[in-house]
């Protein structure tokens, strides 16, 4: 049960690996990767930085990863959500969960990353043809993470 | 009071992080908006429309009528968008 907040890109696989080493009661692993879209609704995306909030953002983090915990039987967890400025195609989050059977841990890492969404505390702006443009809060998001509630 | 704005609250007050004497009287979030708006143009911008501020009392989410003491950190920002 870790988060991990920085800079630098991550391994998804490595990390995959780390986290179930000598596990012996694991039967299923989901791991979802976050990455950067070259297009925004109507608009073209050239790069996108992500401001956020050292301090409150790892305990942001730990806090659902908490209520992941208590909802769903899971065995191990990771969430690593970057900062910074990302150009498309690069990875921004991610989320590994691992249960003893699958059906938890699709169930949590689904959750962990519509928590994530409008929980946690990280503001996008993207590079637009127009400028640096921040991204809005989406009701689409809000809907996903009120269904868990 | 450590006070603490990002993204485009930071943008429009034009400050990252300050230290601010709380005002005698404010004693809730709302209050204290009330009070930084009366700062400058900038600081009136970024709380003119209260739907679009959260913020956040010692790191932790806080809503509008929680209270705020002069030993609290408090950060103003917008939705957040994670993930």
């Amino acid at each position: 049960m870790t988060v991990r907040v920085q800079r630098d890109d991550f391994d998804p696989g490595a990390e995959l690996d780390a986290l179930l080493a000598g596990r012996k009661d694991i039967g299923g692993v989901v791991s979802f990767v976050g990455l950067v879209r070259d297009f925004s609704d109507d608009r073209n995306v050239g790069a996108l930085t992500l401001e956020h909030y050292p301090g409150m953002t790892e305990k942001a983090l730990a806090a659902i990863e908490a209520e992941a915990l208590s909802r769903f039987d899971i065995q191990a967890s990771l969430i690593v959500h970057r900062h910074g400025r990302m150009e498309p195609g690069e990875r921004i989050v991610l989320v590994i969960t691992a249960s003893a059977h699958r059906g938890e841990a699709f169930r949590a890492s689904e959750f962990l990353i519509d928590w994530l969404k409008t929980r946690a505390p990280f503001w996008k702006s993207e590079d637009t043809p127009e400028g640096p443009q921040w991204v809005e809060a989406r009701a689409v998001d809000d809907a996903a993470t009120e269904r868990w509630s | 009071m450590k006070l603490l704005y990002f993204a485009w609250v930071r943008e429009r007050t034009g400050v990252h992080e300050e230290t601010w004497s709380l005002p005698e009287g404010v004693t809730t979030v709302r209050g204290l908006i009330g009070a930084l708006s009366e700062r400058s143009p900038g600081f009136a911008h970024a709380f003119a429309d209260l739907k679009q501020i959260r913020a956040a009392v010692n790191q932790e989410t806080a809503k509008l009528d929680d209270p705020v003491s002069d030993a609290d950190e408090v950060a103003f920002f917008p939705p957040m968008t994670g993930g």
